[in-house]
């Protein structure tokens, strides 16, 4: 249960701020907002190609980081639920994998037997 | 508590149960673990995206023309297609989807702070949080609603098929804008990721409501902020990811 017990009568007691986590929120906003700013300028001023395809692909593990980390607080967890959490997405980067190469594969036969 | 007896009880024996091997409660491992097949949905449909974009044609200025237009024959760089924005008549490419990133984000910070206030027990400042990232999520789904509108109506002109008939916008049976598969997958990806927000505009109103009734001043902690706090922000996760591989490449 709870680290905080009263009983209903008894006025809750409310604890100050600390400005030190607040300004930690502050830090991963600002770095959210940047991040997002950047991919933003970059997807304006680029001409689409795969270096650029994979700056955002990083830019996007930068802000998931951040978002999970800090916001979902995983960081702070005890190691067996991060990995717990962290493992099992192996699966969706095979998936990712599997279907662009079986995508390349159904365009290569298309364009065998269209064209 | 007769619950917390019982842990001091068996503190000697893990075997005994009571253990916490997560130190986590259940109900947050709960969230943890839907989040993390929900990842697997979101994931199905992002990679059928990938699937389908690298099974068609890319724009290729060499073989397609300099000026890029509409056509069935590839894919439409998403950059070409989402060029508006409300009240103004100009070309602004990914504007209004860069808009709704921000409000995401900042809704996701308001979050947390309703979780950092939560810890100290203030509820005055949850309920002044949770009201702000409520109304980051309505603003949200009040952008996806006008971008769906603007998708659906299509440009003023349209676009001419080979058979000579026109086109406007995009539903599930016609698309001005490129390959069907393209406007069904808008619909289906962007359409899954606003109803997580609209669940999670749904929980967060009544869990506001429950923080104005006392009742986690009852229970003796906010905990419940920061499940639902794990929800949002999975949700605007989504987005980043969803704005990365929809919009931006």
């Amino acid at each position: 249960m709870s680290s905080h017990h009263h009983s209903d009568s008894s006025p809750v007691n409310i604890v100050p701020r600390d400005p030190q986590k607040v300004k930690q929120i502050l830090k991963v906003t600002y770095i959210l907002g940047a991040v997002t700013a950047v991919e933003f300028v970059c997807a304006g001023v680029f001409q689409r190609n795969p270096w650029l395809t994979l700056l955002f692909v990083l830019l996007t593990f930068v802000k998931t980081y951040y978002i999970v980390a800090e916001f979902m607080h995983l960081k702070h967890e005890v190691k067996t639920l991060i990995w717990s959490i962290v493992i099992p997405t192996a699966f969706i980067m095979w998936l990712i994998l599997a279907l662009l190469m079986e995508g390349t594969s159904v365009f290569q036969f298309r364009e065998w037997i269209f064209n | 508590m007769a619950h917390s007896a019982t842990l001091d009880q068996n503190s000697g024996n893990i075997w005994n149960g009571g253990a916490e091997p997560l130190k986590a409660s259940w109900g947050k491992l709960m969230m943890w673990f839907f989040l993390l097949s929900d990842a697997i949905s979101f994931s199905g449909l992002l990679v059928t995206y990938g699937f389908s974009r690298f099974s068609h044609s890319a724009y290729d200025p060499n073989i397609h023309g300099l000026k890029f237009e509409f056509s069935d024959l590839y894919w439409p760089i998403p950059e070409k297609v989402f060029t508006h924005i409300p009240f103004w008549h100009i070309d602004a490419p990914l504007v209004f989807v860069g808009i709704m990133t921000f409000i995401l984000i900042l809704s996701s910070v308001t979050m947390v702070l309703a979780v950092e206030a939560g810890h100290r027990m203030d509820k005055e400042e949850v309920k002044k949080w949770m009201l702000w990232t409520i109304l980051g999520g309505f603003a949200f789904l009040g952008c996806q609603a006008w971008e769906w509108t603007i998708f659906i109506q299509g440009s003023e002109h349209g676009r001419t098929l080979l058979d000579g008939t026109k086109v406007f916008g995009a539903n599930l049976h016609i698309n001005e804008y490129g390959p069907q598969l393209f406007a069904d997958l808008f619909f289906f990806i962007t359409g899954f990721h606003g109803t997580h927000v609209l669940s999670g505009v749904l929980i967060n109103i009544i869990v506001f409501y429950n923080v104005c009734l006392g009742t986690y001043d009852k229970v003796g902690n906010y905990e419940m902020i920061e499940k639902v706090g794990l929800y949002w922000h999975f949700v605007d996760l989504v987005w980043v990811f969803v704005f990365t591989f929809f919009y931006l490449v």
